[in-house]
């Protein structure tokens, strides 16, 4: 039995194929089809819906992909789609912004933006970001200026700091939502008008309330022939032992796609994402232990003050709502020579801990990954906890994604470099990590002892790239050809030296930061001159 | 005054709730079919032998069509045969439609579809566009414009400079994919529920696939979860297959693509080859030019013959070419047959010309925009090279415009310290026109119809031949007719565009849906206006010239004195006195045609304009670029309504960037498109918008010509400002060199592209 809240209404679900999606449970089955289907692969965010569940006291509302869910992990949560949020005959703020600024043309994505939107303005930093959309004074107000043109973009008369914050925060939340038809100024503005007028959701009454009502389903256990979902480790691996075929479900983003993509039928599948263990994240001897379950999206608040760097490559990670069920686990096992993941934990060292019924084993990360999407884990083994080594303090780290966008793209290369390099700029120690150079990700360790003992230099950096070829033979693929991979992995090292030796004050295009500032600042300037003239 | 206002598009509130209703949304029947297709695994061969024994068994499935099974060959190819709606022996492209299964679900006929053995004699794929221009492999004769002459005024030119430029293609990604829903009917027909531009188009076809006349067949659209010109030809084959098939089985059919087919499926716009010998004196001006422009057209000619004429059409974009010689030839390939999308050629042959602006400014040292500016269209340099006259033309004040207010000179000499002081990441400028003409080029389409109904209680119900896809045409047309019946825009509604309502109709193409039906919509709110008008003339005193309709109310002098009525007072009295009350509206362009045999005429109604200027920021480490802001100056004419307006432009310069920039399409050498889906073919996201957008419309620029409302088509043009943006890309490059220097770069500027000009660039330093 699968239970959990559409809306108010409890769902029961009893004979549910496991790998039935929710979007698909939505549409056919239920009838409901607000949501719309775009892609069947979570690249397109025209199925985003809403699932809530208890956190820390409180609810939160995560953006889901609906292709790429399956039903059974609504189990103890409510799900709220767009045909939810109009209470009534009330549009909710975020509906009424995309009407009055024009944000929607086909109306296709529109379901989706409206849901991550929605759930933006219910995140746990959203005071802090409602803050920010109301210092806009044309978003506060209740009349809604339509111009004739759109002088200075969605962010006209922000504060500039404000301005670049909440820029980021909302490509954040609607990078995983395209729209073919808009160019997304207006969506971008309803977004900003929307949080600076939207009110809670639920008062805190409502919240508690609905909270215990979800504790209360999810204490009782779901049981599905076929969705099979332990809370405990030992049932997790007794199962695993049991099913030794049936696969592994954390986020689903990558095993979805097996239904959605490869029609496959996954008749039994073993959910992992609520047991406990499983979802432990701290700091334990200096190491950073991450269980297999957790999702990118804790990772990245983790991260995003205590290790910049990482959290940088996380917000490149897929998009929020592919964030906020994908796993640091999900990301090792399914081995793909493209995971962002694996180049850090390569750079930095780690210890992957596997489970096979109640034994444990450590594996280095370095021999974790076996060959093409093969890695060191037996039948019957799944992945407990990865135990990171953090930066150490005085070595650069840096990670650099390079893909044909910016927003929810897969790596044509990704490389975590960690260096530690002493008092007189002499290179003690590298630890390199590549992903998309080879058939698995790869540390490379030519370009490791070339670098290591010598002054890190633009010298030491031209004798390393020099190994790359020798090392590596990535592939021509519609990313890219094997010839760009090897210059830009070469390149990625190079701008690593020019912003250690500070030759440079900017270096990246992806997050081109000081020249916001810049440009914005000059923009802010000439419309205030254009409107006194 | 409702014509001019930024109303909301008009199912906005349907769109933000989940209401609004595409085909798919449909509620389902009992026993409704599902449809998915068989597709080629190679890109070119003869079928051997195709096995469905195993498809036919498979759970759920009901029935299977290959092309043997078809009561009489079935081509569904727009203008010229060549598109057989299932491979009978030859295969020609990759992913090309084999046989189709109907089955209880869609998954369960997708599964179904896996289980067929399918035996190839398989051949080498023609992939080529150079390879075809040299073998003359051609889907469709060449055609060749040309005036004066070129060859001599390039052999006397002070300086003569000739490159070549390849242009990808380009995926539309509408986020509904293609989807017609069958009904059968019980005289024999269909009713049809499509995503579709052409819904006429499909009729036609589908009548003929089923053997019945067209009024048998009636195909309704009420929205498009996006077009893009994607559904001007390509809806067709799931509408005839969902068709048969609800006639065999007496069934509601529903035929759906999922994405990966749908890529692999429909044609895409096509990629370019162009060349060009342009010969120029020492200022910049252009003396004479010979364009070659070659489209990738697929296996077969869909559109292509218009497409390629109008790339050709754009050849010269907004410049005055003297001497000059157009060729455009159409490339057969074992490839998807391309098609309709928005610009439909014209940005090929824009970014061509283009291109050789900055080859010649690169090559003098001097500023782009002063090449430009010095080679428009002005007065006694005023005939294209089809011999149509520019006579007005706002570009020369966009551009100057667009220089003062996006401060481009000052910016340049801006980046220019900032290139100095920042070794890897470069920045560029540019500032670029459109000039987009106007009129479908096949001149019999420019007709469109309307009909009007007025019901008893004053509100009226609109339906015209145009299709809804997210323009806001349906809004556009509403606040016509409200501005002509004097009318509260909230009485008029626009219902689904039907075949049986208004017949015969022209695709939703060619950026005509306003102009064309919003002519036709005005011409039955006049109708039924005059009507009025004569009936309280002739019966109610109304003194003659005297009936006015504002405000939503009718007023008029009668001996009695002023009178008034509101619309539902008035319509009531109206029935009552049996006045009819609908009336049909036509509209056909006038003033144009085209001689294809000479090459000269007036192909274009007039001219959409537009300019943009866009600042770009690479990283010469990776090649990878960023928008850092754009500013847009575009002539609508007299708006219908800015914020549609606003949005159209918006969104066809985020395509156009998309197009030019990390939209890539990637092919194997067996033919094979390995970009199948959105996680290897990236449209933009929102990150990639400029980080200051500023767009305007020009200000006081009626159309001259008598449109509606004089009003300027917008749907296509704003697309290829976007060459703004690949025009600062090179910009950005070629700060990597001391001198001035042209920097061959292909579209899309991808960051492997980027990177290798680059390279390149620092090699020769």
């Amino acid at each position: 039995m699968i239970r959990f809240l559409l809306d108010a209404e409890e769902i029961t679900l009893g004979d549910t194929p496991a790998d039935l999606t929710v979007l698909d449970w939505l549409r056919t089955h239920r009838g409901r089809p607000g949501t719309k289907e775009g892609c069947g692969s979570g690249d397109c965010g025209a199925c985003t819906v809403v699932v809530v569940s208890p956190h820390e006291g409180g609810l939160r509302y995560d953006s889901v992909n609906a292709c790429i869910a399956f039903v059974g992990s609504l189990h103890g949560k409510q799900l709220l789609t767009v045909e939810s949020l109009a209470r009534d005959g009330r549009l909710h703020a975020v509906q009424q912004a995309m009407l009055d600024e024009h944000g929607s043309q086909c109306g296709f994505c529109t379901p989706g933006f409206v849901m991550s939107m929605f759930s933006l303005c219910e995140a746990s930093d959203a005071p802090v970001v409602k803050h920010m959309a109301e210092s806009n004074r044309e978003a506060k107000s209740d009349t809604v200026s339509r111009p004739l043109s759109s002088p200075g973009g969605w962010l006209h008369r922000l504060e500039t700091d404000d301005a670049l914050a909440l820029s980021h925060r909302i490509d954040r939340a609607l990078g995983g939502n395209l729209c073919r038809c808009t160019g997304y100024r207006p969506i971008k503005r309803a977004a900003a008008v929307a949080l600076a007028r939207s009110t809670p959701w639920l008062d805190d009454t409502a919240s508690l309330a609905l909270s215990s009502r979800l504790q209360q389903l999810s204490a009782e256990p779901s049981c599905s022939s076929g969705f099979l979902q332990p809370t405990t480790v030992d049932e997790l691996a007794r199962l695993r032992m049991e099913h030794a075929n049936a696969p592994l479900l954390a986020g689903g983003t990558d095993l979805a796609l097996e239904v959605t993509q490869r029609l496959r039928r996954l008749p039994t599948v073993i959910s992992i994402t609520e047991v406990p263990e499983l979802q432990d994240l701290k700091v334990c001897d200096d190491r950073l232990y991450i269980g297999a379950a957790v999702s990118l999206s804790r990772l990245y608040a983790w991260c995003h003050t205590r290790v910049p760097e990482i959290a940088r490559l996380l917000l490149r990670y897929g998009s929020d709502p592919i964030r906020n069920v994908a796993t640091v686990g999900g990301n090792l096992g399914s081995a793909s020579p493209i995971g962002d993941w694996p180049p850090v934990l390569l750079a930095l060292g780690a210890t992957v801990v596997l489970q096979r019924g109640d034994h444990t084993r450590d594996v280095d990360i370095d021999d974790f990954f076996k060959g093409y999407r093969q890695t060191a884990l037996q039948s019957g083994e799944f992945i407990r906890e990865i135990r990171m080594n953090l930066p150490s303090e005085h070595a650069v780290f840096a990670v650099h994604k390079v893909s044909k966008r910016v927003d929810d793209d897969i790596s044509t290369v990704c490389a975590a470099f960690h260096l530690d390099i002493d008092s007189a700029g002499v290179t003690q120690r590298a630890r390199i990590g590549f992903g998309g150079m080879a058939a698995t990700p790869v540390r490379a360790p030519g370009m490791e002892s070339s670098l290591q003992g010598v002054p890190f230099d633009a010298a030491a950096v031209a004798a390393a790239i020099k190994t790359l070829p020798e090392e590596f033979a990535p592939i021509d693929d519609a990313r890219a050809s094997a010839r760009y991979r090897l210059t830009v992995a070469g390149n990625l090292l190079r701008r690593v030296q020019l912003e250690y030796a500070g030759d440079v004050a900017l270096t990246r295009a992806g997050d081109l930061e000081p020249d916001f500032v810049d440009s914005l600042t000059r923009s802010m300037d000439e419309s205030l001159a254009e409107r006194q003239s | 005054m409702s014509a001019g206002n930024s109303e909301p598009h008009d199912a906005a509130r349907e769109h933000v709730t989940g209401r609004a209703v595409y085909v798919d949304d449909r509620l389902a029947t009992q026993g409704e079919l599902h449809v998915a297709i068989g597709l080629s695994s190679i890109a070119c061969g003869e079928l051997r032998s195709l096995d469905l024994d195993a498809v036919r068994a498979a759970p759920g499935v009901v029935d299977v069509l290959c092309a043997d099974d078809l009561p009489h060959a079935i081509d569904i190819g727009p203008v010229f045969p060549g598109d057989p709606l299932l491979v009978d022996r030859h295969v020609v492209h990759f992913g090309q439609a084999l046989f189709a299964v109907a089955a209880s679900s869609h998954a369960a006929a997708r599964r179904a579809v896996q289980l067929a053995k399918v035996d190839y004699k398989e051949s080498t794929p023609k992939l080529d566009i150079a390879e075809a221009i040299d073998e003359e492999n051609f889907v469709r004769p060449p055609h060749r414009m040309a005036r004066g002459d070129a060859d001599a005024a390039l052999a006397s030119a002070p300086h003569r400079l000739s490159g070549e430029m390849s242009i990808g293609g380009q995926e539309h990604f509408y986020l509904e994919g293609q989807v017609t829903r069958a009904e059968p009917l019980e005289d024999g027909g269909v009713m049809l529920h499509s995503s579709n531009q052409n819904p006429t188009e499909t009729q036609h076809l589908v009548a003929e696939a089923l053997g019945v006349p067209m009024h048998l067949v009636h195909v309704e659209v009420r929205r498009m979860g996006g077009g893009f010109g994607g559904k001007e030809t390509q809806a067709t084959a799931p509408a005839v297959l969902a068709a048969l098939f609800a006639r065999r089985h007496s069934k509601v059919v529903s035929c759906r693509y999922s994405r990966r087919d749908d890529l692999l499926l429909t044609g895409k716009r096509h990629p370019f080859l162009a060349r060009y010998d342009v010969g120029f004196d020492d200022d910049g001006r252009i003396l004479g030019i010979r364009h070659l422009l070659a489209g990738q057209c697929g296996h077969s000619p869909d559109l292509s013959d218009a497409i390629v004429d109008r790339a050709m059409f754009h050849a010269d974009n907004a410049y005055y070419l003297p001497d000059v010689v157009i060729d455009g030839l159409r490339c057969r390939s074992n490839t998807v047959s391309n098609t309709a999308f928005r610009g439909f050629g014209g940005p090929q042959g824009m970014l061509a010309m283009e291109t050789v602006i900055d080859a010649v400014a690169a090559h003098l040292g001097k500023d782009p925009l002063d090449i430009r500016q010095l080679n428009l269209y002005g007065p006694g340099r005023d005939v294209t090279p089809y011999y149509q006259q520019v006579t007005t033309s706002s570009v020369p004040v966009l551009l100057d415009t667009l220089a003062r207010t996006a401060q481009y000179r000052e910016r340049r000499d801006a980046i220019r310290r900032a290139n100095a002081a920042n070794p890897i990441v470069k920045r560029g400028i540019a500032l670029t026109p459109v000039k987009f003409g106007i009129s479908f080029t096949v001149s019999h389409l420019n007709q469109a119809g309307a009909l009007l109904h007025l019901y008893s209680d004053g509100s009226v119900l609109l339906n015209h031949g145009g299709t809804e896809m997210g323009q806001g045409l349906y809004q556009k047309v509403r606040q016509i007719v409200a501005l002509e019946l004097g009318m509260a825009v909230e009485r008029v509604a626009v219902s689904a565009t039907r075949t049986d309502k208004v017949p015969n109709t022209s695709p939703t193409a060619a950026s005509s849906g306003s102009d064309l039906n919003g002519m036709a919509a005005l011409h039955a709110a006049r109708e039924i206006r005059l009507r009025l008008t004569e009936w309280l003339q002739s019966t109610q005193d109304a003194e003659t010239g005297s009936v006015e309709f504002v405000d939503d109310t009718v007023s008029y002098l009668s001996p009695a004195g002023p009178q008034t009525m509101h619309w539902p007072e008035l319509a009531r009295a109206a029935y009552l006195a049996r006045v009819p009350l609908s009336a049909t509206g036509f509209y056909a362009t006038p003033d144009i045609g085209y001689d294809r045999a000479t090459a000269r005429g007036r192909p274009f109604y007039y001219y959409a304009c537009g300019a943009a200027v866009a600042e770009v920021a690479i990283d010469t480490l990776t090649g990878e670029t960023r928008v850092l802001r754009t500013d847009i100056l575009h002539d609508v004419g007299r708006s219908i309504n800015p914020a549609l307006d606003l949005g159209q432009i918006e969104g066809g310069y985020m395509q156009g960037l998309g197009w030019l920039t990390h939209e890539e399409l990637v092919w194997d050498d067996t033919g094979r498109l390995l970009t199948d889906g959105p996680a290897t073919y990236k449209i933009p996201a929102i990150g990639n918008m400029p980080i200051d957008f500023r767009v305007s419309l020009l200000a006081d620029s009626p159309n001259d010509e008598a449109t509606v409302f004089h009003s300027k088509a917008v749907g296509e043009p704003p697309l290829m400002l976007a060459i703004s943006a690949f025009a600062a890309i090179r910009d950005a490059i070629s700060s990597l060199a001391d001198t001035p220097v042209f920097v061959k770069l292909d579209a899309p500027a991808t960051p492997e592209r980027v990177l290798l000009a680059c390279d390149e660039l620092r090699a020769r330093a």
